[in-house]
C-alpha cells in the first residue's frame, strides 16, 4: 500500500488548488459573453461562426445567466459583453456607475412574443391587448376560466393557460405590455422556464392558450397555431419575419441587446467580434428564429459603436412598444 | 399432572413440522418480493438507458464525442462536456476521498468520545442532506471570489469534493467500523502505534468500503448541475482546457484548472431547452453517454474493490 506517496501527491495537489489564481495572461483572447436565455442562440451561433473565421486564435465563451444574472456579472467586470432581453434597469445602472464600468448598449435582433393555442381550437381567430389583459389580469386569477367569459361568441370550454415563468424576461415584458405593470399577472396557470414544457401543453390540450418567444413557435409551427395579434391601428397581425421588422406586429415584439463593457471594447478580438456581430448576426439571428432589425439598425448600431456612444436609451425604466429606429436616434445615459 | 401433556401441541412433530414449512413459505415469498422490488428498480433504470438510446440513436458516432456544440443539432458535439466532466471529476474525487478518509480516520480511530465529537458527527451527517444549491452559493462566494479561483475547473471540482465529502466520510467510518476490534489488539499487542494499526490494517481492510463511499459521491457529483451552474459553467464554449501533459519538462501542467469549462448535465439542459427538435436527440445522447461513464467510473472502483478484497486473508 502505498499510502504515503498517496498522501504526498494529494497535500500538494490540493496547495496547487489553492494556490492556483487565474491567470491574466490568456484572458486578452478571450471573449467572455453573458446574460439572457433568450440571446443566447444567437450569441452562441455569432461566436461559433467568429472562432471559425479567425480559425482559433480568439476564443469566445458564452454563458447563460439571466439578463439580471448577466447584468450583474457584467458590473463587476467579469464578463465582456452583456445579453439582455430587456434595457439595463436602473439598480443595474447604478451598480455599473459605482464601478465604474461604461457600456455601449447595441441593438442586436427583435423577438416576437407570440401568443399560440391548439391546432384543433377553430374559434379564436384573433385577439385584442384587452381580451389578453381579461385573460392574463391579477383580478382574472379563479374568475376567469371559460372561453365564453372572454368573448361571449367563443365556447363554454375550460381556459386552460400556459406561460413562462417569473424569472423569465419573457414574463417581464408580456406582463408589462398586456397588464400595463411587470411581474403582475395571474398566478393560476402552469408555468414553466422551459419553453419546450409549454409547447407541450397546448399541443396537448385543445383548450389551451400560451405564449413564448416567437424562436419557439417558428420551429414548432405544425404544433400549436400562433394568433394574430390585433395591433394599435386595429389590424389584425400574425407574428412573422415581416410584421416584426416592418413594427405592425405591435405592442408584443421587442427589442434584444447586447452591452459592450468600454474596458473590453478597446481590445481587438472584442471589437472584431461585435463587428461580426453587427455584419453577420442580421442572418445567424433569423436561422435560430429571431427576427433581424432593418439593415440601416445595424450599420447606425455599428456606427455608434464605432463613435464609442454610452449608456442606454432607456434611462432604466422598461418601455413597451417603441420602435427601432426611435431607439437608435435618442441619448444615452449612464 | 401427566407425561404426556408435557409433549404438548408445540413439540408435536406434526405441528412443528408445519410451522417450519409455513415459516419457509414465508421466507420464500421474502426472497420473491424483494427480487421483484430490485428488478422492479433496475427495469426502470433499464428502460430510462434504452430510451435514451432510441432517442438519441441518430447522434451516436466519433463525432458526437469530438465536436463542440453548435446551433446546429446534426454538427453539435459534447466535446467540451465530457472533457470538462472528466477533469471535474479528477479535482473532486482528488480532493474528497483524501480529505474524507483523513477526517473519518480521526473520527473512528483517533478522536475522543466526547460532546465536540458528537456535534461534529451529528453535523456531517447532517451536511450529507444538504440541498446541493446551497453548496453551489457557498462555494461561489468562498472559491470564485474569496479564493479568486474565477469560473473555472478549480473551483467546480472543489464545490463537488464539498458536496461528496460527508458522504465519503460516512462511507469510510461505516467501514472503518466493520474491521474487527481483535484485529487492531493483535497489532497494538505487537507493539504497532496506533498509526501503524491505522496504516497497516484497518486502511487496507476498509478499502472496499471506502471505494463504495467514493462510487456513491462521485455517482453524484457527476450528474449534479445547480452547483456548477451557481458558479459560472458556460454553456458555449469551443475550446478545450489547456493540456495536463506537455512535450516539456516537467511533463505536467496545472493549466486547466484555471480554464473555463462546461460539463455533460449543462450540455443537456440546455439542448434540452432549445426550441429546434432536433436538440432533443443531442440531449438523449449526451444523457446516454453521461449514464456510460457513471458505469464505466463504477466499474473501475468495483475492480479495485475486487483486486484488495482478494488480499485480505484473516
Amino acid at each position: 500500500m502505498k499510502l504515503r506517496q498517496l498522501c504526498y501527491v494529494s497535500a500538494a495537489f490540493l496547495a496547487l488548488v489553492s494556490a492556483a489564481s487565474p491567470k491574466a495572461a490568456r484572458a486578452e483572447e478571450t471573449v467572455k459573453i453573458d446574460g439572457s436565455s433568450t440571446v443566447f442562440p444567437i450569441a452562441e451561433a455569432v461566436a461559433e461562426e467568429f472562432q471559425l473565421s479567425k480559425r482559433g486564435g480568439v476564443r469566445v465563451t458564452v454563458g447563460i445567466s439571466g439578463t439580471g444574472g448577466g447584468f450583474k456579472r457584467f458590473c463587476r467586470g467579469e464578463v465582456d459583453i452583456s445579453n439582455a432581453s430587456r434595457p439595463i434597469l436602473k439598480e443595474e445602472m447604478a451598480a455599473c456607475r459605482e464601478a465604474g464600468v461604461k457600456y455601449i448598449e447595441l441593438p442586436i435582433a427583435f423577438d416576437a412574443l407570440t401568443v399560440v393555442v391548439n391546432p384543433k381550437n377553430t374559434w379564436v381567430k384573433s385577439l385584442t391587448i384587452e381580451d389578453l389583459r381579461k385573460i392574463w389580469e391579477p383580478s382574472a386569477q379563479g374568475r376567469i376560466t371559460r372561453w365564453n367569459q372572454v368573448r361571449p361568441e367563443w365556447p363554454a370550454a375550460p381556459l386552460v393557460l400556459f406561460g413562462p415563468g417569473a424569472d423569465s424576461g419573457t414574463f417581464d415584458y408580456f406582463t408589462e405590455a398586456v397588464n400595463g405593470k411587470s411581474k403582475a399577472s395571474r398566478g393560476d396557470f402552469a408555468a414553466s422556464e422551459d419553453d419546450n414544457v409549454i409547447v407541450k401543453g397546448i399541443e396537448g390540450n385543445p383548450n389551451a392558450l400560451g405564449y413564448f418567444g416567437y424562436a419557439y413557435y417558428f420551429e414548432n409551427k405544425e404544433r400549436v397555431r400562433a394568433v394574430p395579434i390585433v395591433n394599435s391601428a386595429g389590424q389584425a397581425v400574425m407574428p412573422s419575419l415581416a410584421a416584426v421588422s416592418d413594427g405592425s406586429y405591435e405592442p408584443l415584439s421587442r427589442p434584444l441587446f447586447i452591452y459592450v463593457s468600454e474596458a473590453a471594447a478597446q481590445r481587438a478580438p472584442v471589437r472584431e467580434l461585435i463587428e461580426f456581430f453587427l455584419t453577420e448576426g442580421p442572418a445567424l439571428a433569423q436561422e435560430v428564429g429571431h427576427v433581424p432589425l432593418p439593415k440601416t439598425a445595424y450599420r447606425l448600431a455599428l456606427q455608434h459603436f464605432k463613435d464609442g456612444k454610452l449608456g442606454t436609451v432607456f434611462g432604466g425604466v422598461p418601455e413597451v412598444g417603441v420602435t427601432i429606429d426611435e431607439l437608435l436616434v435618442r441619448e444615452g445615459k449612464l | 399432572m401427566s407425561g404426556t401433556s408435557m409433549t404438548a401441541p408445540y413439540l408435536d412433530p406434526k405441528h412443528v413440522r408445519e410451522g417450519l414449512s409455513r415459516r419457509k413459505l414465508l421466507d420464500q415469498v421474502f426472497v420473491i418480493v424483494g427480487l421483484i422490488v430490485m428488478l422492479a428498480c433496475l427495469a426502470i433504470l433499464a428502460v430510462l438507458f434504452i430510451d435514451l438510446v432510441i432517442d438519441g440513436s441518430e447522434r451516436f458516432s466519433w463525432d458526437f464525442f469530438t465536436n463542440f456544440a453548435s446551433r446546429r443539432a446534426e454538427r453539435a458535439g459534447i466535446l467540451a462536456a465530457w472533457v470538462g466532466t472528466s477533469l471535474i471529476m479528477i479535482v473532486t474525487a482528488l480532493c474528497a476521498v483524501p480529505v474524507g478518509v483523513a477526517a473519518a480516520i480521526y473520527l473512528e480511530e483517533y478522536a475522543p468520545k466526547n460532546w465536540f465529537t458528537a456535534i461534529i458527527e451529528i453535523n456531517v451527517t447532517n451536511l450529507a442532506g444538504v440541498p446541493s444549491i446551497v453548496y453551489g452559493l457557498l462555494a461561489l462566494g468562498l472559491f470564485v471570489y474569496q479564493f479568486n479561483l474565477g469560473q473555472s475547473i478549480a473551483a467546480a471540482g472543489l464545490t463537488l469534493a464539498l458536496l461528496i465529502l460527508p458522504i465519503v466520510i460516512v462511507a469510510t467510518r461505516e467501514a472503518i467500523r466493520a474491521v474487527p476490534n481483535a484485529i487492531r489488539e493483535a497489532a497494538y499487542g505487537l507493539g504497532a502505534t496506533r498509526w501503524e494499526v491505522t496504516k497497516d490494517h484497518v486502511l487496507p481492510y476498509s478499502t472496499g468500503g471506502i471505494l463504495t463511499g467514493m462510487i456513491l459521491g462521485l455517482s453524484r457529483a457527476i450528474g449534479e448541475t445547480a452547483p456548477i451552474i451557481t458558479i459560472g459553467a458556460l454553456s458555449f464554449i469551443a475550446f478545450l482546457p489547456e493540456s495536463p501533459f506537455k512535450s516539456e519538462f516537467p511533463f505536467i501542467s496545472f493549466g486547466w484548472l484555471d480554464d473555463p469549462f462546461t460539463a455533460m448535465p449543462i450540455q443537456m439542459f440546455n439542448w434540452v431547452s432549445r426550441p429546434d427538435p432536433a436538440f432533443q436527440a443531442n440531449a438523449a445522447a449526451a444523457g446516454a453517454i453521461l449514464l456510460g461513464m457513471t458505469l464505466l467510473m463504477n466499474g473501475v472502483a468495483i475492480w479495485i474493490r475486487y483486486r484488495f478484497r482478494k488480499k485480505i486473508n484473516w
